[in-house]
């Protein structure tokens, strides 16, 4: 029996199966299956696809709110009147807004343990609706801020970052100077990579430059590391990004595996030609990048 | 009108096995080209023949029943040494070679080898010899004294099953489709990505004829699913591939001619003018001199659709349905979940839904049409609704007999066969 419920639009239980399966593929009697391995890899690409879209969309909106609340500290920090007297007082404030928002997120990430069952009860659309900017107070999910290559690293490399481990909110907000991307490293686990570096050609550098209060000093120590670990992980971007396929605007076409089966793939392979050159222009660029980044927050 | 059909005696029903042993499972049934014949293979590697008893005097109305003929094995599992794998002896596809003297011939085929085998019966032994004895023991010369011929004396029907040729080593994926040619001494066989054409007397060479292995393996995006020769002109053959392409080849010109769909299985019609193809969802009529779109296009179980994702879970999407013709080319069937199969009627545009089951396999039962209510439809007695329905239970080989309306269907590990209430009746 198949229960309606089950039929989940989520495209990382998509990827997770079809990964399974090419795994069972390999110690089945008589040998893969050319043709089924054939279809299962189309449905792995075109899943990642959709999910790294996904994760596009939602680093934009977060890209956005922050602009936003950059934007309203500066008109605190303009303004005569408060300048003196509650300088300190806004900034704690703005702060503390900031944090509220991020401990939240944080707090939510930290439970992501428990809730992973849900993760994949959930559809694509719910992936999206998460985000704070959209509902408000909501707390998102867990898992909205799983990238893609959380899937494939293993949780030992949490202890590469033993100071973030011990931080209650576990997150590290990262400005880069060259191209003025915000990055953000959530509990050892880098999701903006060169995805925030295509937004940015995307939108044509419309966010101007963020005039953030910055903290240096003990984080740069962490910045090393997160470099080496966006250089092991960066391998695994570029992957992910050369599969972005802006056709599958609508992320219940992957329900519509027959769509997926029947058509003709053969669009797909010169599209992925461009993207990887886009994307690995970009990974090269964000590498450069780290190591001049500098840590806000 | 839709065709009424009936479960065909005898009771117990037949190849009826109470354990579940997936070497059981029926993997290919085919009628031989009279209909008299019934071979199904299996994944253990055997071979079954049935036959069709011939039509009683005392009981002019009643139709012949199939009874087991032959049963062999055919396939055994091997092992690739060079490659680590094994070989499944499951039998993938088995094809009848149409009669020429007394014996049958079959081609069978597991991933790998093709077989001939001569199908013979032997109702006569020679008896009395010189040199032994009865029971076959050397006599002492001593004791023979005279010499007598031997004669042929009448015995019980044995049926004998010989291999007469083994093709193999000629395909490096797995062979899905063998097809024999209407010039009855060619034969074609399709793996994954190549298509070899056999002289039925050679073993040691054949000629690749299609060959769609790209140089790097890394720009892989399709297979054959199936191909087939056509019934009438030995130059003509069609196969599909799995990007979505029929493809009707002429071996004389080298020609190609595309027909784009998604296919799992591929049959010409007995006339030659029609080709259908089975997608998951659809059966497709074709017109050989229409490229551009399919005749006719019929909806198997169109309420899967909104099942994909589980489908693919479960790994059902991946199954491959195959279709078949009636004899004047007027109604197709294939199967579908749930031991259901269906029947199209390109005449009247009438379907039915039926089921194999034990239920209603009873001798001579009528078969009672079902239907598969969408979620959320309106819902009549006896309906079965979409998350009802058994995935296990599929129904993925059917045959219809060559001449009459007679089909026989694999369910699992089970065969049935069912015959049109209105031949019984009729005569």
């Amino acid at each position: 029996m198949i229960s309606t419920m089950e039929c989940a639009v989520d495209a990382q239980s998509l990827i997770s199966m079809s990964l399974m399966k090419i795994h069972n593929s390999r110690t089945q009697r008589g040998g893969i299956k050319l043709h089924k391995n054939l279809l299962v890899s189309y449905v792995l690409r075109n899943a990642r696809q959709v999910y790294i879209k996904e994760k596009y969309a939602e680093i934009y909106r977060m890209q956005q709110y922050e602009e936003v609340m950059t934007v309203c500290n500066e008109i605190q920090e303009l303004n005569p009147l408060d300048l003196d007297a509650e300088d300190t007082d806004d900034e704690e404030q703005t702060r503390a807004a900031c944090c509220g928002e991020e401990a939240s997120l944080c707090d939510a990430a930290c439970q992501r343990g428990a809730a992973q069952p849900e993760a994949h009860a959930r559809t694509a659309s719910a992936l999206l609706s998460g985000c704070p900017i959209e509902d408000g107070g909501k707390e998102p999910e867990p898992s909205d801020y799983r990238s893609c290559c959380m899937e494939a690293s293993p949780l030992s490399h949490f202890d590469q970052f033993p100071a973030l481990q011990d931080r209650h909110c576990n997150k590290t907000t990262v400005l880069d100077l060259d191209t003025h991307v915000v990055t953000t490293v959530e509990n050892g686990y880098l999701y903006q990579d060169c995805c925030c570096d295509a937004l940015q050609c995307g939108q044509g550098a419309q966010s101007p430059a963020k005039k953030r209060k910055v903290e240096f000093g003990c984080c740069i120590s962490e910045v090393e590391e997160i470099s080496d670990f966006t250089a092991a992980r960066k391998r695994a971007k570029r992957e992910d990004c050369s599969y972005s396929n802006p056709e599958y605007t609508d992320t219940s076409n992957i329900s519509n595996l027959i769509s997926i089966f029947g058509s003709g793939f053969s669009g797909l392979l010169s599209r992925q030609t461009d993207l990887e050159q886009i994307c690995s222009k970009q990974a090269l660029a964000s590498l450069g990048a780290w190591t001049r980044a500098i840590v806000a927050f | 009108m839709v065709h009424v059909f009936l479960s065909l005696p005898p009771s117990p029903p037949l190849y009826l096995s109470l354990s579940l042993s997936p070497a059981d499972i029926i993997s290919t049934v085919e009628f031989n080209h009279t209909g008299e014949l019934l071979a199904t293979g299996d994944k253990g590697g055997r071979v079954v023949i049935f036959q069709r008893e011939p039509e009683s005097k005392t009981e002019p109305f009643s139709q012949g029943e199939y009874n087991v003929y032959s049963t062999f094995q055919s396939h055994e599992p091997e092992f690739d040494y060079l490659k680590s794998l094994e070989i499944e002896e499951k039998i993938n596809k088995i094809r009848w070679l149409p009669q020429q003297n007394a014996a049958q011939f079959l081609l069978s085929t597991n991933d790998k080898t093709i077989k001939l085998w001569k199908v013979s019966e032997r109702d006569k032994r020679p008896e009395g010899y010189n040199l032994k004895d009865e029971e076959g023991r050397i006599k002492d010369i001593c004791t023979v004294t005279s010499l007598q011929v031997p004669v042929l004396k009448p015995m019980d029907l044995m049926v004998e099953v010989s291999p007469r040729r083994v093709f193999a080593n000629a395909h490096t994926y797995h062979v899905n489709s063998i097809s024999v040619n209407s010039d009855y001494e060619t034969y074609m066989s399709a793996d994954d990505l190549r298509i070899n054409l056999w002289h039925l007397d050679i073993t040691d060479r054949s000629f690749n004829i299609v060959d769609i292995k790209p140089a790097n393996m890394e720009d892989l995006t399709e297979v054959i699913t199936a191909a087939e020769f056509h019934p009438h002109h030995c130059n003509l053959f069609v196969y599909s591939s799995s990007k979505g392409t029929l493809r009707l080849c002429d071996m004389r010109e080298a020609a190609l001619c595309d027909k784009h769909s998604k296919l799992s299985d591929v049959k010409f019609s007995h006339s030659g003018r029609y080709l259908l193809t089975r997608d998951y969802l659809t059966a497709k009529v074709w017109d050989l001199n229409m490229e551009s779109k399919p005749l006719e296009t019929y909806q198997v179980h169109d309420y899967l659709r909104s099942k994909l994702c589980s489908l693919y879970e479960n790994d059902c999407i991946f199954d491959k349905f195959e279709c078949a013709w009636n004899g004047s080319d007027s109604v197709i069937m294939t199967g579908a979940y749930n031991n259901f199969f269906r029947m199209f009627d390109r005449n009247t545009k009438r379907d039915v839904t039926l089921e194999a089951s034990r239920e209603s396999s009873k001798p001579r039962a009528v078969l009672k049409p079902r239907r598969v209510c969408a979620a959320g439809g309106k819902r009549r007695k006896d309906d079965i609704s979409v998350d009802s329905l058994d995935f296990t239970k599929k129904i993925l080989h059917t045959a219809w007999h060559p001449t009459e309306n007679i089909i026989a269907i694999a369910a699992t590990n089970n065969l049935y066969i069912f015959q049109d209430k209105l031949n019984s009746e009729m005569h």
